[in-house]
């Protein structure tokens, strides 16, 4: 299960960011940012290869000593990332895509949302719920 | 320096080389030799043999070999690994020693060298009693060998000198010291490197040989010593590849020994040592992945090996060790041409051994608190001057049982490695790996890694307390964080620079950073902006501010004091901020009312207050620049302490500015070139925030759009009226000064379109509804600029109406004074434009003035202007076509010289105006008149629009001098004018030129003279003119064919002699015998001299028909009149 899940803008500012609280949050905060790198570099490696026919799932971003970070982008650019405890090794891709895939249908019901204006800050409380059961429940 | 423990011994992380000992060359005295040398050891390229060369004297004292062992049966070993053995390998124990002498194969004295060189070889032998080390003997010589096998006395001298040294063969080189030395070198030494090949292959084959004795129990550590051997001498040997092999075994069988406490770091560091070197073959065998897979394995194994709780620190400086050293190998083969990727480059390992390093220090911290001096005598002193083994604890070398022999020898010396650690230099030792990282990572587009190891840099100067240093490197990602909107780590950032601020007393520093985080974008609670909000008033009143939290208490008060000396500072307690590039507290937004204002307006401009931190807040002045400095006296508010300089959280304040512009700014733009407020008073600090243009900060672009997108905005609009929403406030940076409006009317009356060369009435009507006099107005008429060049050329303007202005009238009548026109008066004008060519033109009517007003209590001279264009087209009034006839009216090709011919012109209107035509006339050139010129037949004509007016005119071409056939016949004038103008109006003469005509010559003319009808049965004259138009005497034949119609008398056939110029006449009477058109009887002429002019050329002369009247009875003379 993930420790920090987060909603990065097309522009790279976060949209939702929430990470288990018993850890260091600003410390999750620099690792979706820092992963932000990698996910616009595969970003734009792929618009030069294949038009349209992109994968959203991006995959393992990068590993670090204790986290495995995975990310994910829409076709409008926002991008998902999943931070993960490197010592979660039950924690298959595909689960990681599964997750993705439920936390990008949240967002769309977001966005269908009338009066939620994209680009502002996530409050909704569906979305937190879907995003409370993907992570990691400590006590 | 405790920092260096860590480090990898040198001997470790070279490239091993055969190790070839030179003896018996005296480099410092003797030239040849070094020369010699210097061939050997200088510009060694490449491609020459892996060798390390040392120079030794011949009698140099290699170390001794122990006793080989003859059983292991009572041998327990005390260590992995002796600290010396690498290097005794390397530097100290040759695999070859090479005796230089120098001996010619001639020399006179050979007994007695031979005997010397013998001895030489021998005291090398004792030396290297018990070695392996081969023996080889080098001859300089002075002279070129000849070729083998032809010097006999060199190959008799040579195997005796062999048997005298006990040398083979192969280990007996000549080295002629000649011109070639260098190559004779490189071959030299390529022998020497296939001794040290089998050197380092027995010594191989020898430890392994010892492995039949050892037995797992006792041994364990010499499995791994003598795998750790077998590869190094491989890599010695140059066969990385068994090398490799090898080391992988050793690595293997290190983490099979039993592992405690007591030789955990002995473990750990041989492991580390395999494991480098496993790395570094991997990454030379260009095998990254291997290398990196290794190395993770390495990771794994070792991670959790932290061995003694109370050393802890150890095993992070190990593990950042680790790292480091995997990043350098890593970064050394990017550099030999390896390329790593965005995700896996040597960055990743840098920033590990920093988080190590940073564990490292925290540990430290903890655990190295004992106070106390240092144990004396020194635990890690070592009688020798260095361990045995690699990773042993000083004060227990060579112990390899589980508990430790001394516990408190044990104490002392963990205290010891305490009392050093704390020394350590961690900040320093951290910010050079980040700093390592953060270049790698720019190397390989990861900024925001970058920034992220930028600010643990800066946080790690911060604990080094170089708070300079520290602000420096926040300061410059603070911006990336901020233009990225990531506010909770712009805010944690801007947490740590308020304290390095603080703790330096930075007065500009702490201010800003007190701002933004007050401001909109930090994430802080609302007890600490309050806490810092209250800390920023008492900056503003010059007064120390309270110490920030979790600030160092030793630090606190050092800052403290500084405070103290920075308030008393007398001066310096006005600055100015530019606050645009953050996120301040206070907002502010400028905005003129509209984009353009007339000059008559007042100028009227807003701004917009806000601020977002928990109290109120309030400012002294307020102050707006504009481009033009002149008015920047009419945007400032002063009020201190007044209630509305007063700024309530959240709410947002307006505060209106109107000022009268010059005139002289008319079609100027003015543009707000910054906002300042000040914030303090001038009895404490003041402190003026400045923003460019129109306000507006680094965050308030995109709330603008998002409030621009946001679908509440109008149901906000509504429910709160009085208080504008601040996000969807637009800034209006700049206005136009436009002119006043006009307040006069121009009409234009005229009748279009106009016709071509006419003279064109436009009537101008300029009124003024002005309240004051409208003075010095001012017309300008005419074409309008910036159409058709051509146009210019061919239109004319002008006000006299009189006369048809000529060519050089202008096009364009500026700037005509009128004079003042008071109010409600009315100015007329006739403008008359002349166009000569057709098609559509635009007139342009700009009538300027000035006039007195009065705006806001000033008094100004405005100008204004009105303009009215109009296009007007031009057409032709009417078409002339013109066409040659002969006087029977038939059309003709050519003219007959000196015959009469008509000429019909038709003039068609076009125009949509009737005309009138006033006269019109021909002007000849070649052609005379046939008849008197009468007065013109179209003398005040009207044509309405589509008739057509003609005209005819008889003439006739005299004989031409010049040969040319084709004469120019002239002009036809007509004079006109539109029937509408009025009488004394110019009349307009239109030329059109006549066509050319085609002369044709006739040698004989004839016309014939007869009434204009006959009546039956009367008699009818005809007499016929027949003209010889040559100089030559022309005979005539003529006959007169009979016809039904007539009877006549006269010469029937006849045939006559004209002379040249004259004419002879001819009369017949016919007699009609038929009423009606009746065809004459035909007269049929032949000319025998000129047989081109037969009947038919001369008959068109002729009339063809003639009208009989029938008989009227005689005596009704009335009735016959009548008919």
């Amino acid at each position: 299960m993930a420790v920090c899940i987060a909603v990065i803008a097309k522009e790279n500012y976060p949209l939702y960011i929430r990470s288990v609280p018993t850890q260091n949050e600003l410390k999750f905060h620099y690792t979706v940012h820092t992963s932000l790198d990698v996910v616009e570099e595969k970003i734009s490696a792929v618009g030069k290869s294949l038009g349209d026919q992109r994968e959203l799932y991006l995959g393992l971003l990068y590993p670090t000593e204790d986290y495995k970070v995975y990310g994910y982008v829409t076709n409008s650019k926002v991008k998902f990332v999943i931070v993960v405890d490197s010592s979660n090794t039950s924690l298959r891709d595909n689960e990681i895509r599964s997750m993705f895939r439920k936390l990008h249908n949240s967002f769309t019901d977001v966005m269908c949302n009338p009066f939620h204006n994209p680009g502002d800050p996530i409050q909704s409380k569906a979305f937190n719920g879907i995003v409370s059961g993907m992570m990691v429940q400590t006590g | 320096m405790a920092g260096s423990q860590w480090e990898l011994p040198p001997e470790l992380c070279c490239r091993p080389m055969a190790f070839v000992a030179l003896t018996g060359l005296d480099v410092v005295y003797n030239a040849v030799h070094r020369a010699i040398w210097d061939a050997f050891c200088a510009n060694r390229r490449a491609d020459r043999v892996p060798i390390s060369f040392k120079v030794l004297p011949g009698d140099h004292e290699y170390p001794k070999c122990r006793t080989k062992r003859t059983s292991y049966e009572w041998y327990i070993p005390k260590g992995i690994l002796k600290t010396g053995w690498m290097n005794k390998h390397l530097n100290l124990v040759p695999a070859l020693v090479v005796l230089f002498y120098e001996l010619d194969w001639d020399d006179p004295q050979w007994k007695e060298k031979q005997s010397e060189c013998a001895t030489k070889v021998e005291i090398v032998r004792t030396s290297l009693q018990g070695r392996n080390t081969k023996v080889a003997v080098v001859l300089i010589q002075k002279k070129t060998p000849l070729p083998p096998g032809e010097d006999l006395v060199a190959s008799e001298r040579a195997s005796a000198l062999c048997s005298a040294c006990d040398l083979s063969g192969k280990s007996l080189f000549v080295l002629p010291h000649t011109d070639h030395l260098v190559g004779y070198i490189i071959r030299l030494e390529n022998a020497f490197y296939e001794h040290a090949q089998t050197y380092y292959y027995t010594e191989i084959r020898r430890v392994k040989s010892h492995k039949e004795f050892l037995n797992k129990t006792t041994h364990q550590l010499l499995f791994v010593r003598h795998q750790f051997k077998i590869a190094f001498f491989s890599e010695l040997k140059q066969d990385t590849q068994n090398a490799l092999k090898y080391y992988r075994t050793a690595y293997s069988l290190v983490h099979e020994l039993r592992a405690h406490e007591t030789n955990m770091l002995e473990i750990k560091t041989l492991a580390g040592f395999i494991n480098y070197k496993i790395c570094r073959l991997c990454f030379q065998h260009n095998t990254p992945l291997d290398a990196i897979a290794q190395f993770r394995k390495h990771i794994d194994f070792c991670k959790k090996k932290i061995g003694s709780a109370e050393l802890a620190f150890e095993h992070s400086a190990w593990m950042s060790k680790q790292f480091q050293s995997f990043g350098e190998l890593f970064d050394e083969a990017i550099k030999l041409g390896l390329t790593a990727i965005q995700t896996q480059n040597p960055g990743f390992y840098y920033q590990q051994a920093a988080y190590y390093c940073q564990d490292r220090k925290q540990m430290a911290q903890q655990l190295c608190q004992a106070e106390g001096s240092y144990p004396s005598p020194d635990p890690l002193d070592t009688q020798g001057g260095g361990l045995d083994f690699y990773g042993q604890r000083p004060w227990r070398q060579g112990h390899q049982s589980i508990d430790p022999p001394d516990a408190e020898k044990e104490k002392t010396g963990i205290l010891a490695l305490h009392i050093k650690e704390r020394d350590v230099p961690h900040s320093e030792l951290i910010i050079a790996l980040l700093s390592n990282a953060v270049a790698q990572f720019k190397k390989y587009k990861c900024p925001r890694m970058k920034s992220h190891l930028m600010v643990q840099m800066g946080e790690e100067y911060y604990h080094a307390k170089d708070y300079t240093k520290a602000l420096k490197l926040l300061d410059y990602v603070m911006c990336d964080y901020r233009t990225e909107r990531w506010w909770g780590l712009l805010t944690a950032i801007l947490t740590t620079a308020l304290r390095c601020a603080y703790l330096m007393a930075s007065v500009k520093d702490y201010i800003i950073y007190c701002m933004e985080l007050l401001g909109r974008a930090s994430t802080l609670k609302e007890e600490q902006k309050s806490r810092i909000e209250k800390n920023l008033f008492k900056v503003l009143m010059n007064e120390v501010p309270e110490s920030e939290p979790e600030c160092d208490p030793s630090s606190v008060s050092a800052a403290r004091s500084l405070w103290t000396d920075r308030m008393a500072l007398a001066g310096s307690n006005e600055m100015t901020i530019e606050v645009q590039d953050y996120i301040p507290f206070i907002q502010c937004k400028g905005k003129f009312q509209s984009p353009s204002f007339h000059v008559d307006q007042p100028i009227q401009l807003q701004v917009f207050l806000r601020v977002d931190c928990p109290h109120p807040v309030s400012f002294h002045k307020l102050a707006v620049s504009l481009s033009n400095q002149e008015y920047n006296q009419w945007c400032v508010v002063e009020s201190p302490g007044q209630e509305s300089m007063t700024l309530l959280p959240g709410k947002t304040k307006c505060y209106n500015f109107s000022f009268v512009a010059k005139t002289e700014d008319v079609g100027k733009k003015i543009e707000m070139t910054g906002i300042e407020a000040m914030l303090g008073s001038e009895s404490g600090r003041c402190v003026f925030l400045s923003w460019r243009g129109a306000g507006g900060d680094a965050a308030s672009a995109h709330e603008a759009l998002q409030a621009s997108r946001s679908s509440r905005r109008w149901g906000r609009c509504l429910e709160a009226r009085q208080e504008p929403d601040w996000d969807s406030l637009t800034l209006q940076h700049s206005t136009m000064i436009i002119s006043r409006v006009p307040k006069i009317s121009v009409q234009l009356s005229h009748q279009p379109p106009a016709l071509t060369n006419e003279m064109y009435r436009i009537d101008l009507t300029v009124q003024s509804q002005e309240e004051a006099v409208a003075k010095d107005v001012r017309l300008t008429v005419g074409l309008k600029p910036g159409q058709d060049a051509n146009l210019g050329q061919t239109t004319h303007v002008t006000f006299d109406g009189s006369k048809v202005c000529d060519e050089g009238a202008p096009a364009l009548l500026p700037d005509v004074p009128l004079g003042d026109l008071e109010p409600g008066e009315t100015f007329t004008k006739c403008v008359y434009v002349k166009c000569v060519s057709t098609g559509p033109r635009v007139f342009l009517v700009h009538v300027a003035y000035s006039i007195d007003t009065t705006v806001e209590g000033h008094q100004i001279v405005c100008k204004c202007h009105k303009d009215e264009t109009v296009t007007i087209e031009t057409v032709v009034p009417f078409e002339v076509s013109v066409k040659f006839v002969s006087t029977k009216f038939e059309p003709l090709d050519q003219v007959a010289v000196d015959i009469p011919f008509l000429l019909m012109t038709d003039i068609l209107s076009s125009s949509p105006w009737p005309l009138l035509l006033t006269s019109s006339s021909l002007e000849l050139l070649t052609v005379t008149s046939n008849t008197p010129q009468p007065q013109s037949q179209l003398e005040e004509v009207v044509l309405q629009t589509g008739e057509c007016a003609s005209e005819c005119f008889c003439l006739r071409c005299p004989q031409q001098t010049s040969s040319s056939n084709t004469v120019a016949t002239g002009q036809y004038l007509i004079s006109w004018r539109r029937k509408s103008s009025s009488s004394d109006s110019p009349l307009i003469q239109t030329t059109v030129t006549l066509p050319h005509i085609i002369l044709e010559p006739v040698p004989l003319y004839i016309y014939a003279e007869l009434p204009s009808f006959g009546r039956v049965r009367e008699s009818l004259p005809v007499r016929y003119h027949i003209e010889n138009r040559t100089t030559l005497v022309q005979e005539v034949e003529m006959a007169v064919e009979p016809s039904d119609a007539f009877m006549f008398s006269g010469l029937k056939q006849v045939r006559l002699r004209i002379l040249p110029g004259t004419e002879q006449q001819m009369l017949y009477n016919y007699y009609p015998l038929m009423a009606g058109y009746q065809t004459l009887p035909q007269l049929n002429i032949c000319l025998p001299r000129c047989p081109t002019s037969t009947t038919p050329a001369l008959q068109r002369f002729l009339p063809q028909r003639i009208f009989v009247k029938p008989q009227g009875r005689q005596p009704d003379d009335a009735s016959i009149a009548a008919a």
